[in-house]
């Protein structure tokens, strides 16, 4: 023991002599690239706030909080952000009402009934599915499930929230399954195997034993599913148009808060207009989503984990 | 349980038919538990199904829309709005650029960020500060640093929509892959490798520079290509710094406006309704992203396997 530290002050106070001017600069360089990172998230912070400030400047705040959204509009443009947050909220709702339970019998089977080899099998095929860019999602929604949907449903718009909310779920699978199954996977073998060993079924134990214990995990990993579908693009962008009015009907197109900001930029916002702010106003707003749906999902995590 | 185990003495003492029926009813009970769980065994394994179903699916449509439109032709041509004559030429090698400006700066800074985290911060408030923005920036959606192009490269630095302004935007979206991937590599390398380095008089950054950063080197490389693919299916930021819809220059420099494959696939499916053949040119673009994704991944779970040195 007292050698050991002996050794490691030996190797502390060689390192201190031996340090010359290259030495000591290094950490001072290597510490400025990490600031980057604390840059970045200041800079988005800092545009989003400045400009939104700009966008409520020109707008009135109860404008905002309305249903009528014409932002293109020559004479006298409107901002409200409610079809747009209405349209957010309905797609990911479509999206974790197939991911949640999709995704969450998939991690029991995963964790509970299947064998390693079924597991070897089918996780790398989860990873592939969470490894497709959003585009392709997006063409798949557009150009496969929609006019699949439309034999279906006949007053289904080519345009509608339905089609890129049931492919978002399947892009957000792959998240729920895999951390719903580490949550599950960290329910220590001892208490399943004792379940098991009173003569519990499979199902008994994944029900009863594991899932309660795993449940702040799963919770978690369904808000961070929320929370993706949320800040989802181009599926939305591609899939469910461009129509600004406030309704509840899935069938037909909504906009969401992403969708708004893409559609906006492709089109010619000049700088300095109302319309030019809003985007960062409205990117402001889906921030403050994501990162609320972040914050719950930690909290869930850390406050209802059971210790083993 | 003091119920239960009354009930069970009272059969024991009972009489033998009574004896038989308790235990029918019990295999009954047992065999209904069984069939349960087969049958939520069998519902549960078609999630799996359903997923693998919904991937086999995408992937079937993307192919039969893209045959006989994915050929030689196709990838040398530059665009053009007739279907017959367009190609992606120019959308491969905006993709080119592009990476050309994201692997230096995320390596770069990436390996360098994590370097100081774990080699060098003391654990303190910075160190732990700058993880956990880390990990929040990590969350942040895309769309949002697109956003943040437009403003800070696009109009403030006056990079417009160029290569330069894209790249260094997909850049700072993947940097937290790359923090991430190289901190667990350097985590990774055992302490008894730095001590020896000491030991044998050499500084830190001799240490880390010779000793460490080759042993982590394949943990990080893997990182790298895992977060390089990320950027190059990433379309969102790019169409948000407002690339223009149909340019038919060749970029010849990193400050000229450009087309990706992800922004001609987005663009192709848009103007399906105008022109019905954009749909397959999109399913070719896509396949073509694809086979480059898969290439991608499939050499990082090669660098993976082979290189990665346990302790």
């Amino acid at each position: 023991m007292g050698t050991q530290t002996n050794v490691r002050k030996m190797i502390h106070d060689n390192i201190v002599s031996n340090k010359n001017w290259f030495d000591k600069m290094v950490p001072k360089i290597l510490f400025l690239a990490a600031l980057v990172s604390v840059i970045t998230t200041l800079g988005i912070v800092a545009t989003l706030i400045f400009d939104t400030v700009k966008f409520f400047q020109m707008v009135s705040f109860s404008e905002v909080f309305s249903t009528e959204l014409a932002p293109l509009r020559a004479q006298n443009p409107t901002f409200g952000i409610l079809p747009l947050i209405n349209g957010t909220v309905f797609s990911s709702l479509i999206a974790m009402a197939v991911a949640g339970p999709v995704g969450l019998t998939a991690a029991i089977y995963l964790s509970q009934f299947a064998s390693e080899r079924v597991r070897n099998f089918l996780k790398p095929i989860m990873e592939i599915l969470a490894g497709i860019p959003t585009i392709v999602y997006g063409f798949f929604a557009y150009s496969f499930v929609t006019p699949l949907l439309m034999k279906v449903i006949p007053g289904l718009g080519a345009k509608n929230v339905l089609s890129p909310g049931l492919v978002m779920g399947v892009m957000i699978i792959p998240i729920v399954a895999s951390l719903s199954e580490d949550a599950m996977n960290s329910v220590p073998k001892t208490i399943s195997e004792a379940a098991l060993g009173l003569g519990s079924t499979r199902f008994e134990v994944a029900i009863k034993v594991v899932l309660p214990a795993a449940i702040s995990g799963i919770m978690a990993s369904f808000v961070l599913g929320i929370s993706r579908a949320i800040g989802e693009t181009m599926i939305v962008t591609i899939a469910s148009g461009s129509s600004k009015a406030f309704t509840f009907d899935i069938t037909q197109s909504m906009q969401t808060m992403t969708s708004y900001i893409v559609e906006f930029t492709s089109g010619d916002a000049g700088t300095g207009t109302a319309g030019y702010y809003s985007l960062y106003a409205v990117g402001l707003i889906l921030l403050l989503f994501t990162l609320v749906m972040n914050l719950i999902a930690q909290y869930i995590s850390h406050r209802f984990r059971e210790e083993y | 349980m003091e119920n239960q185990m009354k009930a069970v003495i009272s059969h024991s003492a009972g009489t033998h038919s009574q004896k038989d029926r308790h235990f029918t009813t019990n295999r009954k009970k047992i065999i209904q538990r069984v069939r349960w769980n087969n049958f939520f065994r069998r519902l549960f394994s078609l999630s799996t199904v359903f997923a693998i179903g919904a991937l086999v699916i995408l992937l079937f449509q993307v192919w039969t829309d893209s045959v006989g439109w994915l050929n030689p032709g196709f990838l040398t041509r530059n665009l053009s709005i007739f279907p017959e004559k367009a190609g992606i030429y120019g959308a491969i090698l905006g993709t080119v650029y592009l990476m050309l400006v994201v692997i230096p700066v995320t390596i770069l800074l990436g390996v360098a960020t994590a370097i100081y985290l774990e080699e060098y911060a003391q654990k303190g408030s910075i160190a732990s500060f700058i993880r956990t923005n880390i990990t929040n920036l990590a969350s942040v959606p895309s769309v949002i640093f697109g956003l943040l192009g437009l403003a800070v490269f696009g109009r403030l630095l006056n990079l417009g929509s160029s290569i330069l302004a894209g790249g260094l935007t997909l850049s700072l979206l993947v940097l937290p892959i790359v923090v991430v991937a190289a901190q667990e590599a350097l985590r990774a390398v055992p302490g008894f490798l730095r001590e020896g380095s000491y030991a044998m008089g050499a500084s830190k950054w001799t240490t880390i520079w010779r000793v460490v950063l080759p042993v982590a080197l394949p943990g990080i490389l893997t990182g790298g290509i895992l977060a390089v693919s990320r950027a190059i299916g990433e379309t969102a930021p790019l169409v948000v710094l407002g690339i223009p819809t149909l340019i038919m220059r060749i970029p010849k420099s990193l400050s000229d406006d450009f087309t990706a494959l992800p922004i001609q696939i987005y663009y192709w499916t848009l103007d399906t309704v105008l022109t019905k053949e954009y749909a397959n040119l999109a399913a070719a673009t896509i396949v073509v992203l694809l086979i480059v994704l898969f290439m991608m991944n499939s050499v990082a779970i090669v660098i993976r396997n082979k290189y990665q040195r346990r302790f």
